[in-house]
């Protein structure tokens, strides 16, 4: 992104799961200032959830490592958001984005978190290496606010 | 947070689950209702979202593991009263095609009149 940002944070946490409510709500809050509608605060919430659940469930599986959340927003009502581990990276991102893909069928997941995050975001970028991280990063412009 | 499972007579059990819905919180809803399923061994199961304030796809696995297993034990499943923004979640895995999503459960659940007094009888007389 070109342009300067109108405000940024940065947070780190571990990867406990009692971090995935508290990490929603800390982005659905900081993106506040921009008065978004109730259906953009729920499409945010739930996109950074299945972001930050991935990190925690699949990145380290058994141990517990650190997930970085960037949040930037920008004067034309972009949001962008980015969720970061250092964890096993992914092997081959396009078919991990396929729509019912799960490595662990056996713990009833779904395979539909990255489904979720394209379809509540404009535009969903996933950068992975494998041992040494994936980056996901996610973009919403919100609607502009009727006078 | 618990979720508020209660047997019906024919063989109904009505599940409240309340608040957030995400892979921390999904795992002992899962418990307290599979608890019920393996106790009462019902035909019909009614997932009530009613008082779900989120649900990410952990919500997805939740209900598709329930109809699975009452699929297995040849019983129904029913979604009641999702909120818009839940019912988006359900919309985007095909799983309202294979469960009804209902907004008033009244009609599914029989109350039994005899049980109701008599849990009412017991609550006054502890009271005292
Ligand atoms: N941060 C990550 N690190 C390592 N692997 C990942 C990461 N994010 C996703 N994956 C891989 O991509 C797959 C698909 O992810 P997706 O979120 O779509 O489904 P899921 O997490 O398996 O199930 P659901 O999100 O529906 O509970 C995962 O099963 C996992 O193998
Ligand atoms: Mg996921």
């Amino acid at each position: 992104m070109k342009r300067k940002p109108i405000n940024k944070m940065k947070m780190i946490f571990p990867t406990y799961s009692e971090n995935e409510r508290f990490s929603r709500s800390a982005v659905s809050s900081f993106i506040s200032q921009l008065d978004p509608l109730l259906d953009e605060i729920s499409d945010i919430k739930t996109a950074v959830s299945e972001g930050v659940t991935n990190a925690i469930v699949h990145a380290y599986p058994d141990s517990i490592g650190e997930v970085t959340i960037e949040v930037k927003i920008y004067t034309d009502r972009t949001v962008y958001i980015k969720i970061k581990d250092k964890g096993c990276g992914i092997e081959d991102v396009k078919k991990a984005m396929e729509p019912l893909f799960t490595s662990s069928p056996d713990e009833e997941r779904a395979g539909l978190g990255f489904a979720v995050m394209q379809s509540f975001m404009d535009k969903v970028t996933v950068r992975s290496r494998p041992a040494k991280g994936t980056a996901v990063t996610l973009i919403k412009t919100l609607r502009e606010k009727e006078q | 947070m618990f979720t508020d499972v209660r047997v019906y007579p024919e063989r109904t059990v009505f599940a409240s689950i309340k608040g957030d819905i995400d892979h921390h919180t999904a795992k002992s809803i899962r418990t307290q209702i599979d608890r019920t399923i393996n106790d009462s061994d019902p035909k019909l199961l009614i997932m009530d979202f009613s008082e779900v304030t989120f649900m990410d796809s952990s919500g997805i696995g939740l209900v598709m593991g329930r109809y699975k297993l009452m699929t297995e034990r040849g019983g129904e499943v029913i979604i009641s009263e999702p909120a818009g923004y839940i019912k988006k979640v359900f919309q985007l895995s095909g799983i309202d095609k294979l469960t009804k999503i209902v907004s008033d459960p009244t009609g599914y659940i029989k109350e039994d009149v005899d049980t109701i007094n008599e849990e009412e009888q017991t609550n006054e007389a502890k009271a005292y």
